[in-house]
């Protein structure tokens, strides 16, 4: 019993419950909504489900790299421009090689679409950690040039490839689950190994509650910083991969186009505060599963898809008020809960009284 | 209104008067039921040490906090406070220590930000500008060109700016907390100067400091606050030094004097290389270049007020903040020690006073707390193997008996004792050879403060070097072989404790009006006692080449 | 009553006063002050003045009624919009919603007016529209605290997802919608052939906001609390200024700057308007105005700085249009690097600052 209620404060178990509804609403307007069947001609399982799955899986990824991000207090405006950098070299290199068949051209492809998302993330990291610019301006800036950098990639075109083993990546299915979505899920579960079994998750937390703490405890916060900034570009990149893998197509102006705030909100509903601190892996990946569901549910109830923007802005703006100390000490002095530890400022200020 | 009266008139009217007002923070008392008033054309003093409620009640006259009990009346009515603006419009205006003015703007738009003279093409700059003249000449800074930018000014300038612009609104409270911390003895001088002639005019002026002489020079009457609660309001004259710094730091003059010392007479030999010796150690308006040394297996207690340099000087020693002169050795070697990470490579390790903002990582748990610096110590890819975190952390919860007893509560729902023993477990995981403890029983209960004491004590048995800092000067001859004195951002003292040495003789050298004093009282203090006579240093040699510094 | 040094926006100061107690040498140490603050933006005119004679060099033709007069209005609603970003940046804020805004605004506007609303009142719905987001913004801000970026990153978001909502097709006002008229040239000198210098009402309501936001900024109480509020929003607090309701206004300016922005826009375009108009303007602002001297951290700046800044962009793009050679894929790169150049600048000059 306890444990079902700690499962229930859990921020993940908000998300669950969200993607829940939507699926309901979704069911009620179309009864079969639910259902899995088989392709005949392919011999595919095909569904609903599926397609969400299959479409979380770049949202899980550009969600992943937020939530570190964000965790040191910072902000990655650019990970949407990374995902038509990633989509864009890997485009270009297998229209260049030409071998449909080839899995050494996928892997180069990947492989040169990584490094050069690497590159750019560690200027980002740089330019915040050593150069000391704020993380929203540095990743603005480098939002819409990597955009730029994507467009040069490809000479401003659409460009397609044929690859087959790339195209795999997407539209693949192990034991019927979409190949993306269990890679995701397998580079999720390789992300939370290296946070949680080396120290780097406790030290991005403890920069981004206490910085000054931090420093005094020996921790340097700049290699951690860049490592955190180029992770997450990393991440996106991966992210632009699946997304173009689908389609075997990158348009790179709408490749990854206003993707970072699907990355945001993922990562604030999965329970991390903008604020910085302590990040929750399995919370933005619900996060992100939610947010699939929304793009789907949104487009299945027939509103155009460019409209979703405004339902997720308001998410946000709710979220972010949720967050807020004014807010949060109104609904305390409501609830007037006795075991709700103290908000952060309100310590604060007796500190400060005391001083 | 009496003018020119330094002897203030008990009939004479209180301007501002709080009565009984409480103010409760989660877990804290900051101010229980104090009464304070202010006369009008008197300067009147605020003093206490950590954790008095100095602050609070500014802020309570500054309509920052608001008052949970009790009434604040301002000539003679009761007001309810909101902000500065409503402050202001009271009367009351404040000039703090970081000043608070637009050193991007002009000087005259500072003094009359918010006043300014508008004609009818909006703000009128002949006019605001010739306005602020006016204003800055009854300062006696009518030499101040009111167009040059405020960051063109001395930090002393700036705070004389500062209290122009108070005056622009007719101010009848000037509250000054700590307007000379950055000051030199010229530029405290020009300070007080406005200081008496606002005075005169009849302005009630609320000053706050940590520097004694100051009090002293410039005060009518103190007012003194300790725990948060009231400990009395006194006339200058009527309250020398010593039964000042007695009712601050709380233990009265007599019991003091009765104290003593429990620790044995100090038999080291150091002739040896210390573990750590600083020569010339100094940073720009934090401490001036020090000399001091930490032997293995010794407790070195560095005494003197709140911003005398005692909490800056460890912080040098540690790394925390960098030196800009002199040089450290650890055990006979050159250490070039310029931040924590490099102190804690040479077995330093920095407990700070500010456990809130310095110390814990509060959503971190307890576990986390304590194994962070020997973490990083280890690098981010050798995790500190789970075995060996859980056997750290069972050592010293246990050792130190933290309550709640669960290493996986978030160590910010902790109370403070209980966040002091956790930190003090994570320095001894890195294996210190040198320990440095800043008020680490500040604000917490008797229990535990007993328990640190007694822990100090072990470690340097066990062949720690160990420098103690803590505002209870009892507690600091109780632990500490030696005492490093320090006031004003340097040190004036150094004595070998010893049965003769009470709380008592130190804040005698702490309250000696001049360096002379102070020296004198010292080497009394080391003749009555044969052995350590030559041991005992007073740094005059230290002090010069400090008063050097200053005026580069 | 004249100009003093401090309220006008142009580098060099105002001859003198006379004021007897001053001396020369205070006074040029005072220049000297004043001077290193301009610098950024002397910079930004030195590279404006630079690319001008260049491209006239390179290509001739530059230093022509026509030519200038075509660069103006094409920079009056980026004009205008740089306007409202200079504020909110020199109060230490940011405005990420200003493109959005523009785009929900000039379609709302422009669907409003084919539903018969009369054209002027459009006009004015517009800019209200504009306000209202900035108002929201503004109080997320203030009140509750959200760091700027994000919550106009929401607004940007939700204008956004508003305007695709309302349409994703080109919408067009009526025939005798007032944008015909705000499109109109009047010809102030008419050269040989195509050489006129013409100007468009647009173009003469951007040069309006540039005076009023000059006037706002230097010569009105709240104008002076922008500044107090950009060097430190706990100074302004404790100096007694009304810091609240300053920076709620802040974000509505900004909000109408960008609704009247895409006012004069849609007029540009022949009263067409688009849910996707407007990406990527925030940046071109935001650039603008650090080009202009304006400190990204907040603090310092001038509104004629970010009308030199606007400029600078303009002009580059004229050049990159005239090489043909250039790929105008970089131009958003190169944009972001220039940028990029001079937050760096700012920051090696704040640096060098506090050594002094």
């Amino acid at each position: 019993m306890n444990r079902f209620k700690a499962a229930l404060r859990t921020p993940w178990f908000g998300a669950l419950l969200a993607i829940v509804v939507l699926l309901a609403v979704n069911t009620i307007k179309d009864p079969g909504y639910l259902a899995i069947g088989t392709n005949q001609t392919t011999g595919m399982m095909s569904g609903n489900l599926l397609d969400i799955l299959r479409i979380s899986a770049p949202i899980i990824m550009i969600s992943l790299g937020m939530t570190f991000v964000i965790a040191t207090e910072g902000i990655d405006l650019s990970v949407g421009s990374m995902m038509a950098i990633g989509g864009a070299v890997a485009m270009q290199t297998l229209s260049s090689i030409n071998q449909p068949s080839s899995v050494t051209a996928m892997l180069t492809a990947i492989g040169l679409a990584l490094l050069l998302a690497f590159v750019l993330g560690t200027v980002n990291g740089i330019l915040v950690a050593v150069v000391g610019l704020q993380p929203f301006i540095t990743t603005l800036v480098m939002m819409m040039a990597a955009r730029g950098i994507a467009r040069v990639i490809t000479g401003g075109q659409n460009t397609n490839a044929r690859n087959g083993p790339f195209n795999q990546l997407a539209t693949g299915q192990i034991l019927g689950i979409p190949t993306g979505f269990v890679l995701a899920i397998g580079i999720v579960v390789l992300v939370a190994l290296l946070m949680r079994r080396t120290a780097l998750g406790l030290m991005i937390e403890s920069i981004g509650i206490n910085p000054h703490a931090s420093r005094l405890a020996g921790i340097r916060p700049r290699p951690i910083l860049i490592a955190v900034y180029a992770l997450a570009a990393v991440l996106a990149a991966i992210g632009g991969l699946f997304t173009v893998a689908e389609v075997m197509t990158v348009n790179p102006s709408s490749t990854g186009n206003l993707m970072e705030l699907d990355a945001i909100l993922a990562v604030v509903i999965g329970g991390t505060s903008l604020a910085g601190g302590k990040f929750s892996i399995l919370g933005s990946t619900a996060g992100a599963l939610l947010i699939a569901t929304l793009n789907k549910t949104v487009v299945f109830l027939g509103v155009p898809s460019a409209a979703t923007p405004a339902f997720k802005g308001v998410v946000i703006i709710i979220l972010v008020l949720l967050q807020s100390d004014r807010v949060r000490s109104l609904l305390k002095r409501r609830t007037k809960s006795p075991t709700t530890p103290s908000t952060p400022t309100a310590e604060l200020e007796s500190q400060e009284a005391l001083a | 209104m009496t003018k020119s009266s330094p002897s203030v008139a008990a009939g004479s009217h209180p301007i501002v008067e709080v009565k009984d007002v409480s103010i409760t923070f989660p877990g804290v008392k900051a101010l229980d039921r104090v009464s304070f008033r202010l006369l009008p054309g008197e300067v009147h003093a605020l003093m206490g040490e950590n954790g008095a409620g100095k602050s609070t009640l500014i802020k309570a006259l500054t309509g920052v906090y608001e008052i949970d009990s009790g009434s604040i009346l301002i000539d003679g009515r009761e007001r309810h406070l909101t902000g500065t603006a409503s402050a202001q419009e009271a009367g009351i205006s404040t000039v703090y220590q970081e000043i608070n003015l637009c050193p991007n703007l002009s000087v005259g738009e500072n003094v009359m930000l918010g006043h300014e003279v508008r004609g009818w093409a909006g703000i009128d700059w002949r006019r605001t500008h010739a306005e602020a003249r006016t204003v800055l000449a009854r300062m006696e800074l009518g030499h101040l060109d009111p167009r040059a930018p405020l960051s063109s000014l001395s930090i002393a300038m700036q705070q004389l700016v500062a209290i122009s612009r108070a005056m622009v609104t007719d101010s009848k409270v000037l509250i000054l907390d700590e307007p000379t911390s950055s000051l030199d003895a010229n530029e405290v001088e020009v300070l007080f100067g406005v200081v008496r002639r606002l005075r005169d005019q009849g302005v009630a002026i609320l000053f706050i400091s940590h520097f004694l002489d100051q009090v002293y020079a410039i005060a009518d009457r103190i007012t003194v606050l300790r725990n948060g609660q009231l400990v009395g309001e006194f006339l200058v004259q009527d309250l020398d030094r010593t039964q000042l710094i007695s009712k601050m730091i709380g233990k009265d003059f007599e019991s003091l004097k009765a104290l003593g010392s429990t620790r044995q007479k100090d038999m080291r030999d150091r002739s040896t290389t210390p573990l750590l010796a600083a020569a010339g150690l100094g940073r720009k308006g934090a401490i001036d270049p020090t000399d001091v040394e930490v032997h293995a297996g010794e407790v070195v207690g560095f005494a003197g007020l709140l911003g005398s340099g005692r909490t800056e000087l460890a912080r040098l020693l540690a790394g925390a903040d960098k030196a800009d002169s002199g040089a450290i050795t650890v055990k006979g070697e050159k250490a070039g020690i310029g931040s924590p990470v490099a102190g804690l490579a040479h077995g330093i390790a920095y407990s700070t006073e500010n456990r809130r903002d310095d110390g814990i990582v509060a959503d971190l748990s307890v576990r986390e707390n304590i194994m962070l610096a020997l973490q990083a110590r280890r690098g981010w890819m050798r995790r500190v193997p789970a075995k060996e975190v859980d056997k750290l952390v069972q050592t010293y919860m246990q050792r130190f008996g933290v309550r709640p007893n669960d290493p996986d509560r978030p160590i910010g729902l902790l109370s403070g004792g209980n966040q002091q023993k956790v930190l003090l477990g994570r320095w001894l995981a890195t294996g210190p050879d040198l320990l440095l403890l800043d008020e680490p029983t500040r604000g917490i209960d008797v229990g535990a403060k007993a328990d640190i004491q007694e822990t100090v004590a072990e470690l340097a048995e066990g062949g720690m070097g160990v420098v103690f800092i803590s505002s209870e000067l009892e507690e600091v001859v109780r632990l500490s072989e030696r005492i490093v004195i320090l006031k004003d951002h340097r040190k004036i003292g150094e004595v070998v404790n010893g049965p003769e040495v009470s709380a008592q003789s130190v804040v005698s050298i702490i309250a000696a009006e001049s360096e002379e004093l102070a020296e004198q009282a010292a080497q009394e203090l080391a003749s009555s006692d044969s052995t350590t006579t030559d041991t005992t240093t007073t740094d005059t040699t230290n002090a010069d080449s400090a008063s050097d510094g200053r005026d580069s | 009553m004249t100009a003093s040094p401090t309220v006008t926006d142009a580098p060099t100061p105002t001859p003198k006063e006379p004021e007897a107690q001053e001396s020369r040498g205070a006074g040029l140490a005072r220049l000297w002050q004043r001077g290193q603050g301009f610098l950024p933006t002397l910079i930004a005119l030195a590279l404006l003045l630079g690319m001008l004679i260049y491209a006239q060099v390179a290509y001739g033709r530059v230093f022509h009624a026509g030519t200038m007069s075509d660069l103006l209005v094409g920079a009056a609603p980026m004009l205008i919009l740089a306007v409202g970003m200079t504020i909110v940046i020199i109060s230490a804020g940011i405005d990420l919603s200003v493109g959005a805004v523009v785009a929900f605004s000039s379609v709302a506007g422009v669907m409003i007016m084919g539903t018969g609303v009369n054209g002027w009142l459009g006009l004015l719905i517009m800019v209200a529209l504009g306000a209202l987001f900035g108002l929201v913004a503004g109080v997320m801000v203030q009140t509750f605290n959200v760091q700027p970026f994000i919550a106009t990153l929401a607004m940007m978001f939700l204008a956004r997802g508003l305007a695709s909502m309302l349409t994703t097709d080109v919408v067009r006002a009526p025939e005798d919608s007032p944008f015909g008229w705000l499109a109109t040239k009047w010809k102030l000198y008419d050269g040989p052939k195509v050489n006129d210098f013409t100007v468009t009402p647009g173009l003469v309501i951007a040069v309006l906001v540039v005076v009023g936001a000059v006037f706002f900024m230097h010569r009105t109480r709240m104008g002076r609390t922008v500044y107090g509020i950009g060097e430190s929003a706990a100074s302004a607090q404790l100096m007694g200024l009304p810091v609240a309701r300053t920076r709620i206004w802040i974000y509505i300016m900004s909000g109408a700057c960008s609704g009247l922005a895409a006012v004069v826009y849609t007029a540009s375009v022949q009263g067409s308007a688009r849910n996707v108009t407007g990406l990527g303007w925030e940046l071109d602002a935001i650039a603008a105005v650090v080009i202009g001297g304006t400190l990204l951290t907040g603090g310092a700046g001038y509104v004629l700085g970010s009308v030199i800044g606007v400029m600078v962009l303009q002009v580059m793009r004229l050049i990159i249009t005239k090489d043909g050679t250039i790929d105008p894929q970089y131009l958003t790169i190169i944009t972001g690097a220039v940028l990029l150049v001079f937050v760096l600048v700012q920051r090696v000059l704040a640096r060098k600052g506090r050594e002094r």
